[in-house]
């Protein structure tokens, strides 16, 4: 254990050493080898030229080599693995995504994932603004939205516990320790096994994410909400407006473009979801989402194939919103200096 | 808005909106904090929201057998304490005899059984059994009580988790993989920030749509190569592919996307007059990024950290890809999803162990909340 944490410590001290050994070096080396001052006018210019031509890449070299190494070069090299077979020694072309689009459990996480892109961003983008105008309101509304922020702090595995303990079932009889049961007996239904119920199992799992989520969305669109000039609402509510038509005609338009960041944001992030089925269901009882079919054949069926190829549909997915994100931030950038 | 305190119909029903759904974000965590507090056989047979009330429960015990018995005034009498023998006390509110009805009889009063016998139970359990003949040779008469047990609490989960469960080992682990892949990146990405922003650099906007586009691609992407060229240079360097260094670097590589954008973002807001008026004094961009910039963006780089701190902490996917699932090294998130596995109904093991994982997390939100906060909004709103 004491060897374990020492260890730690070095290479905290190695890492960060190195990379401020890294940093300082190269800067020091590129003034030295090219100096400003101490010699005659012209040559200086030059210099100074060459150093800011140069500098820019020392700054930026390891960044781009770790992007390069852990982003760019594998998502390559996962393109081209989909394409090839099980252990990556025969071309096999489209074999992949053929196999994908017939393939049973694949047929039933693709549902699922839409299930969940149809549901998820929704319920927290909705959630999220009305708390955030609820919350507005009263007194204790920073106390109230720090509470529901609370969960995004929480990890999707110990998430999944907390909800596996309030979706938990006794048997007919017993004593219900879940809290849902617990509510369902009390108004005098019948105790059921959520996690296994059919195709509702899947909302059941939801319900996860947007406890989690609804708290970003919360800050976010209050934060925007504070935002739209009070003259606006004021002009709006003497021209006899009441609260809900301030709200969707005119606080809502305003606000649109933070959605929609919102909204992507989220949907990202439900592509990616893997720890809440994994934990919860393990993709059993029609629950499968692709992340988690994905990491089932990378692991259970070590076919580096079929998982690329599933990798692939996922990013295939999230294409659009990277293309919006880029194009958004093009035109800021323009706008900008 | 203005915020008014007065009270009037609608606005308490405002409040009790709000109410209704802090409690219903709240209510989850609490089951788990509450329930990893709670004894092992109270969790299992009643609600952990019956925690804080005092509980009925019936049990059975068996009052002193005949060699107790002393003769008083020609009568034959048993006295002592029920629970004498049992651990867990409590106040009994009825009792009845043998297996029978425990609700048959009231405490306090002498009650008249078959053969002339009494029996009077007080609510602490004292008794007084009384019978004209001699008690027959054998055991203790059976008697089933209904006691209340005022709300106990027990740390007695934490202790045995933490040893015999290896959260306690987790948790050195995951705290080994989550500090330096919180440190390693910030200084990477602050530079390259710095230089996005502020350089002059061919092409930085093709850099910046890069990391806009990096910032959205899953992981999944990512695993199989980097796992194949880890198992590479494992065998090259003959180390185990699966080791430290190795997840915080990954850490590093995904963590950067979103630190160069939120630091870029913010370095770039800087007051142009500041960064062109140290030029002018002649100084280097290295010297105005570690005197200036760097000073300057302490909030930033604070916000950054809280994010990836959580994010790592939280992360099972990395961890599990990259360090294995052997007992050794498992992280916290890992050990939670193994238990899940093995234990699976022993809700005193998962609250707790549950609750462990989730309290850094959770002190570190607290107590920099303000950061985080600000991080978030600067990383989705602004941006550019």
């Amino acid at each position: 254990m004491l060897e374990q944490v020492l260890y730690a410590l070095v290479t905290i001290l190695v890492g960060v050493g190195g990379c401020l050994a890294y940093f300082y070096g190269s800067n020091l080396l590129l003034d030295r080898l090219f100096p400003a001052d101490a010699v005659k006018h012209d040559r200086a210019i030059r210099n100074l030229k060459v150093q800011s031509t140069v500098r820019p890449w020392l700054f930026l070299a390891p960044a781009l080599l770790f992007l390069t190494l852990y982003l760019i070069y594998p998502a390559i090299q996962t393109l081209i693995w989909s394409f090839f077979n099980k252990d990556a020694s025969a071309f096999v072309g489209l074999d992949n995504y053929v196999w994908a689009f017939q393939d049973e459990q694949f047929r039933q996480s693709i549902f699922n994932n839409f299930l969940w892109l149809l549901v998820v961003p929704a319920a927290c983008t909705l959630l999220g603004l009305i708390i955030a105008v609820l919350t507005d309101r009263i007194w204790w509304g920073a106390i109230a939205r720090s509470l529901i922020f609370l969960p995004l702090a929480i990890s999707f595995v110990g998430a999944s516990v907390i909800w596996k303990f309030v979706y938990d079932y006794r048997g007919e009889g017993q004593e219900q320790i879940g809290l849902l049961n617990a509510v369902v007996t009390w108004f005098g239904g019948d105790p059921q096994v959520w996690i296994s119920m059919p195709f509702w199992n899947n909302f059941f799992l939801m319900v996860i994410l947007v406890w989690i989520q609804t708290g970003f969305a919360t800050v976010i669109l209050g934060a925007a909400l504070r935002g739209v000039p009070e003259d606006t609402l004021e002009a709006a509510s003497i021209d006899g407006a009441g609260p809900f038509k301030i709200f969707y005609r005119i606080m809502v338009p305003q606000i649109m473009p933070t959605i929609i960041v919102v909204w992507t944001t989220i949907t990202v992030l439900v592509l990616k979801v893997f720890d809440i089925v994994l934990t919860m269901t393990n993709g059993q009882w029609g629950t499968q989402v692709l992340a988690n079919l994905m990491y089932d054949w990378m692991f259970r069926g070590f076919d580096y194939g079929k998982s690329a190829a599933i990798a692939i549909i996922i990013m295939v997915a999230v294409l659009p919103i990277m293309i919006w994100n880029i194009r958004q931030a093009n035109s800021e950038q323009k706008g900008g200096h | 808005m203005f915020k008014s305190m007065a009270l009037t119909p609608s606005r308490t029903i405002l409040h009790l909106i709000v109410l209704a759904l802090v409690l219903a974000w709240t209510i989850p965590t609490a089951g788990i904090l509450v329930s990893s507090l709670r004894d092992k056989n109270l969790i299992s047979s009643s609600g952990w929201w019956t925690a804080l009330s005092t509980s009925e429960r019936a049990v059975t015990l068996r009052l002193k057998g005949a060699e107790a018995q002393i003769e008083e005034n020609g009568q034959f009498v048993i006295k002592g304490n029920i629970f004498e023998d049992s651990e867990d006390r409590g106040t009994i509110s009825s009792w009845g005899l043998g297996t029978r009805d425990p609700r048959a009889n009231p405490v306090g009063s002498a009650v008249t059984l078959e053969d002339g016998q009494t029996l009077a139970i007080q609510q602490n359990g004292d008794y007084v059994f009384t019978s004209p003949t001699r008690f027959e040779e054998g055991r203790g008469q059976r008697v089933s009580l209904i006691k209340t047990v005022p709300p106990s609490f027990t740390t007695e989960n934490y202790n045995s988790v933490l040893h015999a469960e290896g959260i306690g080992r987790s948790f050195l682990n995951s705290l080994t993989v989550t500090i330096p892949a919180t440190i390693i990146p910030i200084l990477i990405a602050a530079f390259a920030a710095y230089a996005l922003a502020w350089m002059q650099l061919p092409a930085r906007g093709f850099f910046v749509a890069v990391i806009v586009g990096l910032l959205v691609v899953p992981l999944q992407l990512s695993l199989i190569p980097l796992l194949t060229i880890y198992n590479q240079a494992g065998q090259a360097l003959g180390v185990t592919p699966k080791g430290y260094v190795g997840i915080w670097l990954a850490h590093t590589g995904f963590g950067l996307p979103f630190a160069i954008y939120l630091l870029r973002s913010y370095i770039a807001g800087l007051p142009k007059d500041l960064i062109e008026s140290a030029k002018v004094d002649g100084a280097n961009d290295f010297r105005i990024f570690t005197r200036i910039v760097l000073p300057l963006s302490l909030p930033v780089l604070a916000s950054f950290a809280i994010f990836q701190f959580l994010w790592v902490w939280n992360d099972l996917l990395v961890a599990m890809v990259f360090l294995g699932t052997d007992n050794e090294q498992l992280v916290l998130t890992g050990r939670l999803n193994a238990l899940l596995g093995s234990r699976g109904g022993q809700w005193e093991i998962l609250t707790t162990s549950a609750f462990i994982t989730i309290v850094v997390p959770l002190v570190v939100f607290f107590s920099l909340q303000r950061y985080f906060v600000r991080g978030l909004l600067a990383g989705s709103v602004k941006g550019g």
